[in-house]
């Protein structure tokens, strides 16, 4: 191994690492075997990859710049919200429609990061609940707008291209989703093999230590949180638009925890974690409240104790720590 | 003539009663090689984290290259070329030695926020962060993960990433801490071989090593400067003998040598 390195460019070293691997390449067809293999499913596929969206967002703050939040729900429900406020006010296109939810949750993202930037740890944890706890109240009260507790009603979405209809089956809703997803996840694996996405390691692995480079931390810590904030404003836009309801739920405490869950179940800092985590967790819940409605919590806790324990980088982790010593041995 | 490389004029600070630092007016001119000691809490690093702006200071200005950087943030007075190092290793300790270094040299590039191309387009930064390690010979474990190194390893590994900022004066706190007094020769020859463009001011407990590479060399005392002034003069003050020789001091802090080669 040794030999090998000595031999190739640190340059070419480097490229090596961001090429696509055939394992990347399997994933992303699998996520079309939902099609042919559960087609009364789709409804439940397109939700999956909502959440894994969320979760995508997530790791770029949590995974990737060491960014602890447990209001990220925030940003998804004011996707949410904005989203469904522009159809059932007139404008049901969708696409249209995720970008504007996109810019809204952006900027408050943005105006939120100057606080944020500030704080590491459990001030940071305290900061980030404390916001959403307030959104989630500001929602509820303001029923005028949001429809407090009994939601925002009346969205109707016009069909995706003025050709695809938003059917009961969820085929439509699923291929919009995963679309969206896969072009999002493009754009964060280029930003995490760019020197901004160093950048970002290097503040996970040492925030104290970056000034002392000529690093405005700050600054970086600002701009990917409000990336993290617009890329969650879209997850929770797509939610909105595919079940054409929003409620406030969507921007609640329950959520922003659980996209946590779902990160560390997957393994946070890998890209996939969110991914495989949310297929993990989303498919777990349903069979789960399929077997138990009342008590399914305490499956997804043991499941979370479990892969803490047992696998302290995810799921993702275990299977990478596996491949990679069936391959040496 | 052009002025100090970096000065301070009436440099004070202090926790509560605690006077950690007072009055300090200090001129480092370009390209020497200056060794700070003094006993334990002479107030040595704290007087680096005040010129680098880790710490506010209560009064007084500093001064580089005549500019004054009293108000700047710490990676502002980076930027500007007044770069440290760590006694205790701050390192990145998932990055390889190699990101590490590269990371440094894109945010001196100011490139180090533009996510839309890949890192290994910036060939040139790459590169040069490869020359910086070869030359304190870290080139062969580039690509090791930053934990896996040897500690020696790690210590140059600061002194790598300090370098990648370019700096013009170059402030390293103990920078031998913890390596066996063998490797430390090494390291600081490494550190005798840098460009004599980059002034150096360097915290050191081994006497020996003091003499042999320092060019001039300030002795602190319970937050002041008590003296400055070649190594033989300091050696030879009967105020640096009476800190040194009067009190019971750690070995380390002893006055191994009284001749000069």
């Amino acid at each position: 191994m040794a030999l090998s390195e000595a031999e190739i460019t640190p340059q070419r070293y480097l490229q090596a690492q961001t090429r696509w691997h055939p394992s990347e390449i399997a994933f992303w067809l699998a996520t079309l075997l939902p099609y042919v293999l559960f087609p009364n499913y789709l409804a439940l596929a397109s939700q999956i990859a909502i959440a894994a969206l969320f979760a995508l967002s997530l790791d770029l703050i949590l995974g990737y710049a060491g960014i602890v939040s447990l209001g990220h729900a925030a940003f998804f429900g004011i996707g949410a919200y904005t989203a469904g406020l522009v159809s059932k006010h007139g404008w049901g296109e969708p696409l249209t429609g995720l970008a504007i939810a996109a810019l809204a949750a952006g900027i408050v993202g943005y105006a939120t990061s100057f606080v944020i930037c500030r704080f590491r740890h459990l001030a940071l944890i305290m900061l980030t609940l404390g916001f959403g706890l307030l959104l989630g109240e500001l929602a509820n009260s303001a029923g005028w707008l949001t429809g407090g507790m009994d939601g925002l009603q009346g969205i109707h979405m016009w069909k995706l291209g003025g050709y695809f209809h938003f059917d009961l089956f969820g085929k439509t809703a699923y291929s919009y989703a995963l679309a969206i997803l896969f072009v999002l996840f493009l754009f964060a694996r280029r930003l995490i093999h760019s020197p901004f996405g160093l950048t970002l390691r290097g503040i996970r692995e040492n925030f104290v230590r970056m000034p002392a480079i000529g690093a405005p931390s700050h600054s970086h810590i600002r701009t990917i949180y409000t990336i993290a904030a617009a890329i969650a404003g879209i997850a929770g836009a797509l939610l909105a638009q595919t079940t054409e309801t929003v409620s406030l739920d969507s921007l609640g405490f329950e959520r922003s925890a659980e996209v946590v869950v779902i990160l560390v179940l997957g393994g946070p800092g890998k890209l996939y974690g969110g991914l495989v985590g949310a297929m993990v967790f989303m498919v777990a819940r349903d069979r789960f409240s399929g077997i138990e409605p009342q008590y399914w919590y305490f499956w997804i806790g043991i499941l979370l104790v479990g892969v803490v324990l047992f696998l302290p980088n995810g799921i993702l982790g275990g299977i990478m720590h596996l491949t990679s010593r069936w391959r040496r041995s | 003539m052009r002025g100090p490389a970096l000065s301070t004029r009436g440099l004070a600070k202090s926790f509560g009663s605690l006077v950690v630092a007072r009055d300090i007016a200090i001129e480092l001119p370009r390209g020497v090689r200056y060794a700070l000691i003094g006993p334990n809490g002479a107030g040595k690093t704290t007087l680096i984290n005040l010129m680098t702006g880790m710490l506010r200071s209560d009064a007084g200005r500093i001064f580089l290259d005549d500019e004054d950087i009293t108000q700047l943030a710490p990676e502002q007075r980076v930027r500007r070329g007044l770069v440290r190092t760590y006694q205790i290793n701050s390192l990145f300790p998932h990055l390889t030695a190699l990101e590490s270094v590269t990371l440094a040299v894109c945010e001196r590039r100011r490139v180090a926020g533009t996510w839309w191309r890949q890192l290994a387009a910036y060939r040139e930064e790459i590169g040069e962060a490869y020359e910086i390690l070869s030359a304190l010979t870290l080139g062969p474990v580039c690509h090791r993960p930053t934990r896996e190194l040897a500690y020696g390893q790690q210590r140059l590994l600061e002194i790598a990433l300090a370098l990648a900022t370019r700096p013009k004066v170059l402030l390293l706190d103990e920078p031998a801490a913890g390596v066996p007094r063998e490797e430390s020769k090494e390291l600081f020859a490494a550190i005798a071989g840098l460009s004599r463009e980059i002034t150096v001011l360097f915290i050191e407990h081994d006497m020996d090593i003091v003499f042999r590479f320092a060019t001039r060399v300030i002795v602190m005392v319970g937050g002041r400067v008590l003296v400055e002034g070649p190594p033989q003069e300091v050696a030879a003050d009967p105020q640096v003998r009476a800190v040194y020789f009067g009190k019971a001091m750690g070995k380390s802090d002893g006055l191994r040598r009284e001749s000069v080669p």
